[in-house]
């Protein structure tokens, strides 16, 4: 199983990064990606961004954004260029091709963000250079790890199950660019609109996450989101279903 | 002849009202290229589906290579190759990597994988240009390169569905010299759908005439023709007029006359005696050039199935 599961990896990895729109493109994107979350961000933010809390948003957010750029393809795509029944009419089992699909979109995400989490903090301690070493507390790099790999989980589940029903990328894009919009728009006008003193409670209780029990109260929320997730898209995967759409 | 590869037992696949397969009873010895003949939404593709395990029958059994469909169609994908409806290649990434994605489907050996893809490359001219993006390549070639992914494995049977579709007649010989060239060297069984009858006619040593679902006739192509086309003679030569006609149409051994660009062409009643009839035409005035007597084609044969159908 690991080997088939490997063995989509690699042709999702070979496709995203060495062929799409040619190699040097594909590599442009990641280089940029890792530009911007390992270099320009840290420059600006200072050594806030190895010390503050908030940098945990972005570890949460960044992933989520990556493997929706990707995973809208995974089997929307196949669809769309004919490759799709092909590929069903081979001996890799079900369970094979889902996991290998999205471990290929999580893993180019969380990639990327741990190889920015690293640069920044070599951003920051050689632009903003105090006299001593600014390094992330131990809650910020397992928040900052673990997050990152539990939100990218998260948007490859639900980017799975969007694109199996999606009968193009663009529908499948447009379906998870709306989502992921609601996930990071709607809890930011929400908190605008409930009332001060709740706001302040809010923030207290956020403030609070800040230790290393929360985090992993959070962490193991999220992990059992993601696995509800991969449930209902193994649920959703049916051979027939695919070729028949 | 010995062993079967494909056995079904009044297979159906209904969606809907839609009978797309309906009643399928069929047997497919090993080593040899079957034709499964038929026109568009016929059932052809669906049945191809149906052998692969990747639709569930609505009633009926079938079993491949003696496995069944419905309960071990991961082992039948495991032991077959399939080129269907699309070549399934992957355009962005070169024909070298199709096949080394595909060799690692199959868990070949990486050794082995290459030496494979090298020499089905070799065979089809298109090792020159196995690092070229597919998506940059013609049709043929596409087809070419998806007829070597499907064998790449060694698979005992493969199933082709209509692998010379958009080709155009330069492509279509190419890739169809291919497939008896490799059918012969690699002793694969060959499933074949068509609805070139030209096509089964030069490959297919058995073939299937299916019609909306259902197997109107099974056989080799000589005895499609013997079962279904009456013997036939063309007459080529000078001065077939009407009345030439209207004698040919008097004589009890003639069953049909037509006249079509000077030439005449009998269908006969059994295995008619040609000189009484070159005598009459020679008395009535004609001039008799050429007299061709034989079978009817595998096209006359399925358009006279589907007419009967009717």
């Amino acid at each position: 199983m690991i080997t088939d599961v490997l063995t989509i990896v690699w042709k999702e990895w070979k496709e995203v990064l060495l062929q799409r729109s040619g190699m040097r493109r594909g590599w442009l994107n990641v280089l940029l990606m890792v530009a911007v979350f390992g270099v320009f961000l840290p420059l600006q933010a200072g050594r806030d961004w190895v010390t503050s809390p908030i940098v945990l948003g972005s570890w949460a957010w960044v992933p989520i954004m990556l493997v929706a750029n990707i995973i809208a393809d995974s089997f929307a795509g196949e669809r769309e260029r004919h490759t799709l029944e092909t590929l069903l009419a081979s001996r890799l089992p079900d369970t094979a091709i889902l996991l290998g699909k999205m471990l290929a979109a999580v893993s180019y995400a969380w990639g990327i963000t741990l190889v920015s989490l690293v640069l920044g903090v070599i951003t920051v301690n050689a632009t903003h250079w105090e006299g001593r070493l600014a390094m992330y507390p131990p809650h910020l790099i397992v928040g900052g790890v673990g997050i990152s790999l539990l939100t990218a989980a998260l948007a490859a589940g639900v980017g799975v199950l969007v694109s199996l029903r999606a009968s193009t990328v663009r529908q499948a894009q447009q379906t998870l660019g709306v989502a992921t919009l609601l996930v990071v728009w709607v809890p930011i006008l929400a908190m605008g609109m409930l009332p001060q003193s709740w706001q302040v409670r809010i923030s207290e209780a956020l403030g609070a996450a800040n230790s290393m029990g929360a985090l992993l109260g959070a962490m193991l929320a999220l992990a059992a989101v993601d696995v509800g997730l991969v449930v209902a898209a193994r649920a959703r995967f049916r051979r027939a279903r695919l070729i028949l759409d | 002849m010995s062993d079967l590869v494909i056995r079904t037992e009044e297979l159906s696949r209904h969606f809907g009202s839609v009978r797309a397969v309906d009643s399928l009873s069929l047997e497919v010895p090993a080593g040899i290229v079957f034709g499964f003949l038929g026109p568009n939404g016929a059932g052809k593709t669906t049945t191809i589906r149906l052998l692969l395990g990747l639709l569930e029958p609505t009633s009926g059994r079938a079993s491949v290579l003696g496995l069944d469909t419905r309960t071990e169609s991961e082992r039948i994908r495991q032991l077959c190759g399939a080129l269907l409806e699309h070549s399934g290649l992957y355009e962005r990434l070169s024909a070298e990597d199709n096949l080394e994605f595909y060799g690692r489907v199959w868990r070949m050996p990486a050794a082995e994988r290459q030496k494979r893809a090298r020499d089905l490359l070799t065979h089809l001219g298109l090792w020159e240009r196995r690092r070229e993006l597919v998506g940059t390549w013609s049709r043929g070639m596409k087809q070419k390169l998806a007829l070597a992914r499907a064998l790449l494995h060694r698979p005992r049977l493969i199933f082709l569905d209509e692998p010379t579709s958009g080709l155009d007649p330069v492509g279509a010989v190419a890739v169809r010299e291919d497939l008896a060239r490799l059918a012969t060297s690699e002793g694969v069984t060959v499933f074949l759908t068509t609805h070139n009858l030209a096509e089964a006619e030069k490959l297919c040593q058995r073939v299937g005439v299916i019609r909306e679902g259902r197997l109107l006739a099974v056989g080799s192509p000589d005895e499609l023709r013997t079962r279904t086309g009456a013997p036939r003679a063309q007459i080529i030569g000078r001065g077939f007029d009407g009345s030439v006609l209207s004698l040919l149409r008097t004589r009890p051994e003639v069953a049909n006359v037509q006249l079509h660009d000077g030439q005449l062409s009998l269908e006969l009643r059994g295995e008619a005696d040609m000189a009484p009839l070159v005598s009459l035409l020679v008395n009535a005035g004609a001039q008799v050039e050429e007299v061709r007597k034989g079978k009817a084609s595998l096209e006359e044969v399925f358009l006279t199935l589907m007419e009967e159908e009717r």
